[in-house]
């Protein structure tokens, strides 16, 4: 069955949560439609279903490279150079130890950042039904609807006060 | 009862006013920013002069000379690094703690950061005299000549620590400045809707976006906060690890520089802050009240900087080792550098804390620029106190002795790097906005009024 995007566009969160309701009265499933809103708004405030994600994983992950590679890279290099300073062991560990704690922490902050943008599905070559005035206050409900239930949507929107619907074309 | 900072009748009338005022300066910006920029352009460009006069002619025309061979340069990478850490710190902390007065200073300190982090790491580069040659010393790529960096060097442990703080506050800045990437690809047309939309990487503002936007900026200052403090710790090192010269063998150079490094830093966000405030007219978001803040904020860290800076002095006397005792002599009482020494202690200590003591001056525009940047100039002569003397007395012989005279060309270098920095803040002021818009919008959403008897006292809602 097609689906198509319809974008209501409410100009109070009051407006937005009552529309979110009102679609899960008309049989439309949480993962259906989503809020689109300029700024961040407190959790649930829409009643929107909460997702999980591993953004946590991502750091340790990111860590253990960075450790790996700064060992293997400080390692590689005494041993290539033997240099023998004061009869002390060819590998410095407390110097090692320097370069090896700044290689684990840029590992685990790329990977944070990495996970950042893979967890909020960016970057998005197609970014869908939008409309600016989202970035100016107003909050748009973005509902993948079937094409058959699309003057119904319409209709849930505009009861609850949408300012504007938007139909994908 | 809804309180809002920002006047509007509604959401959008302030989203719509918060928008045109944040970014205003990125889609037109008014004409007094261009002939700043053309002015610190100027600066930049002779100072640039400068270093290509210096890599053509050799080190010869600098100041230095045996036994002095950090002078000026030197100086300013280690004032410069200062500079960088009060932004990401002083963002980090702030976002860790929820501090609400936060929002409008957080993007200005980070930009700092980064802007300040790149004009120091340059600052060794030039001063190598050959800075084609710099890259192998620090990157193991010389594979044709089996050359390799030398890791016990703290010449070593220097770039490595710098190249981590700067491309982590450089993504830190990038993923919260995605949102306002998006306002302005909403807000702009032609070639310039394309590039923001390509660099907003087709956000949308869904509540997973915002989360995760939110748990980033928490999850990454927790990080940063361990590379800031290694960072001025292992720069420290570049001194304290040396044995041969007096006055730099010190275990107390690491927490002393970080706290160091963290006054002149948070100082020098104060004076940008204001600088921008004036520049962009952006009197409903910068302050009395955040500049109050950062005030209360400098003074606890100008007590504790004061703490380590007299511990160092006197455990430094307390070896009654008579080389070090005579360094001290000279760096206290021993003119030119007594001047110098007077002057650092009367600037970055002894005049302006006592002054931040009173509201009124820490709610003055016009005297918290005056006492950061007599802060700056302060911390700028600690670092030159540091590490010139020392080496002017290094070795035991007398006659190997000598003193420092900085040469134009290394003035002209270091009054470039202060228009360097002020002219990359101004460019980047006008590609992104230098206030975060997302969150001064969740400030005024979250933003309330309650009433208590007969006093109406501000609030603000925060989720558990």
């Amino acid at each position: 069955m097609a689906k198509k995007q319809v974008l209501g566009i409410f100009r109070t969160a009051d407006n937005a949560a009552l529309a979110t309701d009102r679609l899960k009265e008309a049989g439309f499933a949480g993962s259906d439609y989503t809020v689109l809103t300029g700024s961040p708004y407190p959790e649930g405030a829409f009643g929107e279903e909460t997702t999980k994600h591993r953004l946590y994983a991502f750091p340790f992950f990111g860590a253990a490279i960075g450790f790996s590679v700064a060992i293997l890279l400080t390692t590689g290099t005494q041993v290539s150079y033997p240099l023998v300073t004061g009869g002390k062991p060819i590998i410095a560990v407390p110097a090692m130890a320097v370069i090896t704690y700044e290689g684990t922490m840029l590992g685990a902050i790329i990977m944070t950042i990495l996970g950042v943008l893979f967890e909020s599905r960016l970057p998005r070559a197609v970014m869908g039904l939008y409309d600016t005035r989202i970035t100016e206050g107003y909050i748009g409900i973005a509902l993948n609807c079937p094409e058959e239930r699309l003057q119904a949507a319409d209709l849930v929107f505009r009861q609850a006060g949408a300012d504007d619907v938007k139909h994908q074309k | 009862m809804q309180d809002r900072a920002i006047a509007g009748q509604n959401t959008q009338e302030v989203d719509r006013k918060i928008n045109q005022d944040l970014l205003g300066n990125v889609l037109a910006a008014p004409m007094r920013f261009w002939l700043l920029l053309g002015f610190l352009a100027l600066v930049v460009a002779m100072a640039g002069g400068a270093v290509g006069y210096m890599v053509n002619q050799g080190l010869g025309v600098t100041g230095l000379h045996r036994p002095v061979m950090w002078g000026f340069m030197i100086t300013n990478f280690v004032f410069w690094v200062g500079i960088s850490h009060a932004g990401v710190m002083l963002s980090a902390i702030l976002r860790l703690s929820q501090a609400e007065w936060r929002r409008p200073a957080t993007r200005a300190a980070e930009v700092v950061t980064v802007f300040a982090l790149m004009t120091a790491i340059m600052m060794p580069i030039i001063h190598s005299g050959r800075p084609w040659r710099t890259l192998y010393w620090a990157f193991p790529y010389d594979f044709s000549r089996g050359i390799w960096p030398n890791v016990r060097s703290p010449l070593v442990w220097d770039p490595a620590a710098i190249t981590t703080y700067l491309t982590s506050s450089i993504l830190f800045v990038y993923v919260a400045l995605i949102p306002d990437l998006a306002v302005a690809r909403d807000r702009s047309t032609g070639i310039r809707k394309a590039i923001y939309s390509v660099v907003a990487m087709g956000w949308r503002g869904y509540p997973r976006q915002w989360r995760l936007q939110i748990i980033a900026g928490f999850l990454l200052s927790a990080l940063i906060l361990p590379v800031f403090v290694s960072v001025h710790s292992i720069v420290s090192w570049d001194f304290a690890v040396a044995q041969s010269v007096e006055g730099w063998h010190s275990t107390i150079f690491a927490p002393y520089f970080v706290i160091g490094a963290v006054l002149s830093g948070v100082s020098a966000v104060v004076t940008v802050m204001i600088i921008l405030r004036y520049l962009f007219k952006w009197h409903d978001y910068i302050t009395s009240d955040t500049i109050d803040s950062l005030g209360r904020l400098l003074v606890v860290v100008a007590l504790a900087w004061f703490y380590f800076f007299a511990l160092e002095i006197l455990f430094g006397l307390y070896t009654l080792e008579n080389s070090e005792l005579a360094l001290r002599k000279m760096q206290m009482f021993e003119p030119p550098y007594s001047y110098l020494f007077i002057t650092f202690l009367l600037t970055a200590f002894v005049i302006p804390v006592p002054l931040w003591l009173f509201r009124s001056v820490r709610r003055s525009f016009l005297w918290m620029t005056i006492t950061t940047i007599l802060v700056n100039i302060g911390m700028w002569l600690e670092r030159f106190l540091i590490i010139v003397p020392g080496m002017a007395r290094k070795g035991d012989l007398t006659f190997n002795w000598s003193t420092y005279h900085p040469s134009i060309i290394e003035i002209l270098i270091v009054i470039g790097t202060f228009a360097l920095v002020g002219m990359l803040i101004l460019l980047f002021s006008k590609v992104a906005p230098l206030i975060p818009i997302y969150d001064v919008k969740e400030g005024q959403i979250l933003r309330d009024k309650i009433t208590i008897g007969k006093v109406d006292v501000p609030a603000v809602k925060r989720e558990e």
